[in-house]
């Protein structure tokens, strides 16, 4: 079937579930499509808290917030995004309240507010208290939210169908052409839709899982990112992939920074507070990608814990009152998923694989650009995880993934009710399924000649978290271009056993593996090219940051043999780089 | 250790009826049954279906039956089941394919409590104040996931599938002690329908069903005394 509207929403997560409601209060005739239930969404596992300076319990100032995604981002930020992101940052957050959103309270009843990694007081002198939060399901209560507002604003939902392709008018991007609707495949029965519509967002998350231990949901395997990748728009600084210091051994799920925001501590297998040597004045609150290099020195240096590959986290020292009414999700995956009591006992905890920094080029305006003088693709917009604004350059401050996708998502919304009132629909696309199904029918039909999605998947995860991880060097990147582009190989083989059409959960699992493929090669290779170390992105053959050669985004174009880079300047604004010290 | 996983299979585009079949399965004592099915999809058969996202108890995706009761399969670990693990869909709600129930009804039900904050005065500059003791009153009602395995495990709803069951009043209770709500009159009338609060027969099942510790009978019952002091 076709369907028209003015505009359409992929993904039904924080950035997509605001610009829809935004989209609505303006009268817009939009439609979101997601692959899961909204309420599925990752935003809805985000725990700790989203970041304002709200100044609730001692100063702060959207400038200092500004600072610390720059500096905390080691400046490859841009900056005029990190401005508007830190001051509406502000408004967003009291907007989240009057809609609802069940805030902790301080007690005279304001919004509670908590320490949370990077976030300093005046320009870096000490932690400040900047993350207000719902105990350790700020996430959880985003999501619900922003889904109970769309609702309220009766707000069309197309649950479980995933997007896969997007339809351009007058050619691909890289001709000028404009967005016009997107092909999606419902899960229910197979069939696949066209969805025509003058504005189409990008809300689809990240790719976590091309590493073998990720926070990530099994969703995340980059739709959006990949499809935007395949229609020729190039994709921005992909080689920054976070580690978060804190997962569960050996399966990755997330314990909050909140942990140590409310006072937790990491000790090594000395019972020694390691990050002491790595981050004086800020210690376990230092930025992610440093407290989790600290880490893997500390494993490498022996001094894991029985002289394994993992390290403690500590929170007994706070008492069962904190730890019950502000990290009560948490404790709880403690002592489902590792069987450990973190009121009696400290908690196993190794870096996981957790945030994309990169993704689809945008302006602050949340529309997709293409080249590196900012020429907008018309229609086609990004915000959230899937998007690079980029507001958290090589490293993301924790909260900040959430300040995102509230500040870009509404201004998404926004900017596509004025496109929409701008433009004509498009003319439907004749045949717009035809190519799509044509590659999905391929895989479903295939005669199995020995290429198993699972197989090819978790050979994947192994080699881009043995050799794509904390740390990188030329050696191991050589050898992952190698390995991935042998699997790309491999996959155009791949078939299945489910030949059905309802719910062929194995056939999405497929295509799907083809996005983490392009996308994993992407990484690959804009990691190898990058000869520095910046924030997440770690070269032992390349120690130092190299700002006169690098302090510059790259941009990676799909071509016939792989990506083709290129790179583009930074914004600097207010704040020259510096040396990042904590 | 080996594991005798048993699923209720049934393939619609095959299958006349749901059937069980018989899986054995490596598995070590701290794996999730969700790990189980995602080994018996790799290994032994593709088309075993099933929803599954977040994989640690928040997206509320993989609610289904495990040895008879309602779980999410990426939150009970093998060592809590034993060696024989039997795996059906959520009981009372249509079955789509293997482990995948039909949702939109239990959707529909909950959108049909208003599950909005309703305050129609204009919006402060900063935020509405709430105190600590206003808060605590509806803050276990916001631990819900939307999973369904409370409504899909009450007697009440099986025996009337029109009852609006145990997670939509627990969503409704979530704003009716909300101190920043307006709308707890229209919420109430709603629930106070014959297929309403007086459905629940103090039965337990949702309490012992629910993954995220909410204490679902407590709430329903707080909702019934709201509508008795409401008429008082």
């Amino acid at each position: 079937m076709d369907y028209s509207y003015d505009a359409i929403v992929v993904g039904a997560g924080g950035a997509g579930l605001w610009a829809a409601l935004e989209l609505a209060r303006e009268g817009v005739n939009t439609a979101v499509l997601t692959k899961l239930y909204p309420t599925r969404s990752h935003t809805g596992t985000a725990q700790g808290g989203v970041c304002a300076a709200l100044g609730n319990l001692e100063e702060d100032s959207w400038e200092w917030h500004m600072f610390d995604t720059v500096k905390g981002g080691d400046y490859l930020v841009d900056q005029d995004a990190a401005e508007v992101l830190a001051r509406e940052a502000i408004e967003t957050v009291l907007e989240l309240e009057h809609m609802g959103l069940p805030f902790n309270r301080t007690p005279e009843g304001k919004i509670d507010q908590r320490k949370f990694g990077g976030h300093t007081r005046n320009f870096g002198e000490a932690p400040v208290r900047r993350a207000c939060f719902a105990a350790d399901r700020t996430g959880h209560m985003i999501l619900q939210t922003l889904y109970q507002q769309c609702i309220k604003y009766g707000v069309k939902f197309f649950d479980e169908y995933q997007v896969v392709d997007l339809l351009f008018e007058g050619g691909e991007p890289d001709r000028g052409g404009r967005a016009a609707g997107v092909v999606a495949y419902r899960v229910a029965d197979g069939q696949l839709h066209s969805f025509s519509a003058k504005a189409v967002l990008m809300a689809t998350g990240g790719f976590g899982r091309m590493f073998r231990i990720t926070s990530n949901a099994h969703s995340l395997t980059g739709d959006g990112v990949a499809l935007c990748y395949r229609h020729g728009i190039p994709l921005q600084d992909m080689e920054f992939f976070q580690f978060h210091p804190t997962g569960i051994v050996g399966i990755g799920i997330l314990l909050s920074e909140a942990a140590r925001g409310e006072g937790g501590t990491l000790l090594n297998d000395l019972g020694e507070r390691f990050m002491a040597n790595y981050a004086p004045k800020l210690m376990e609150l230092a930025p992610r990608d440093m407290v989790s290099r600290a880490m893997y020195q500390e494993i490498r240096a022996g001094r894991g814990i029985g002289g394994k590959d993992y390290l403690y986290l500590d929170v007994r020292h706070l008492g069962r009152k904190v730890i019950e009414e502000k990290l009560p999700d948490i404790t709880e995956f403690a002592r489902i998923y590792q069987g450990v009591e973190p009121l009696k006992e400290p908690v196993p905890v190794q870096p996981t694989a957790h945030y994309a920094m990169g993704g689809i080029p945008t302006n602050v305006n949340s529309e997709v650009v293409r080249d590196d003088k900012g020429t907008v693709v018309p229609g086609l917009f990004a915000a959230g995880e899937c998007a690079c604004v980029s507001v958290h350059g090589a490293n993301r401050l924790g909260t900040n993934s959430l300040v995102e996708l509230l500040v870009f998502g509404r201004r998404a919304g926004r900017q596509m009710a004025r496109h929409a009132g701008k433009v004509e629909r498009p003319r439907p696309i004749a045949d717009a399924a035809e190519t799509v199904r044509g590659q999905l029918e391929a895989i479903r039909t295939r005669e199995d000649k020995g290429q198993k999605v699972a197989a090819i998947r978790s050979q994947l995860a192994d080699v881009m978290m043995d050799n794509v991880g904390v740390y990188r060097d030329g050696k191991l990147l050589t050898e992952a271009l190698i390995r991935v582009r042998e699997l790309k190989e491999r996959y155009g083989a791949i078939s299945i056993s489910d030949r059905g059409h309802v719910f062929n959960t194995e056939l999405l699992e497929a295509n799907e593996l083809g996005y983490l493929l392009d996308l994993a090669e992407v990484t690959v290779a804009g990691a190898l090219a990058r000869t520095e170390s910046r924030g997440a992105h770690s070269r032992e053959d390349y120690p130092e940051r190299n700002d006169a050669k690098w302090l510059k985004h790259t941009l990676a174009y799909k071509g016939p043999k792989g990506p083709t880079l290129k790179y583009k300047p930074v914004s600097i604004t207010r704040f020259e780089p510096k040396p990042r010290t904590y | 250790m080996k594991v005798e996983l048993r699923i209720l299979r049934y393939l619609p585009e095959r299958d006349e009826a749901p059937h069980w079949e018989r899986y054995e399965v490596e598995s070590d004592p701290m794996d999730r049954v969700l790990d189980l099915l995602i080994k018996v999809k790799a290994e032994q058969d593709g088309s075993l279906s099933f929803r599954r996202s977040c994989g640690h108890g928040i997206c509320g995706s993989d609610a289904m039956l495990i040895n008879n009761r309602n779980r999410l399969a990426c939150r009970i670990r093998i060592d809590q089941l034993g060696k024989k693990i039997s795996v059906a869909p959520l009981p009372g709600l249509p079955v789509v394919k293997d482990l995948i129930v039909d949702m939109s009804g239990f959707f529909g039900k909950y959108r049909s409590v208003k599950p909005y904050l309703i305050n129609d005065q204009p919006e402060p500059e900063r935020e509405r104040r709430q105190s600590q003791e206003e808060r605590a009153k509806f803050d276990d009602t916001t631990k819900c996931i939307l999973c369904a395995a409370c409504t899909s495990s009450c007697p009440s709803f099986w025996a009337r599938p029109e009852y609006v069951g145990p997670a939509a009043i627990v969503q409704a209770h979530r704003f009716i002690f909300d101190s920043r709500d307006e709308g707890a009159a229209e919420r109430l009338e709603i629930l106070a329908d014959e297929d309403g609060v007086w459905r629940c027969r103090t039965i337990f099942n949702c309490v012992d069903a629910c993954p995220r510790g909410i204490n679902i009978t407590r709430a329903i019952l707080e909702v019934s005394s709201a509508i008795v002091g409401r008429r008082g």
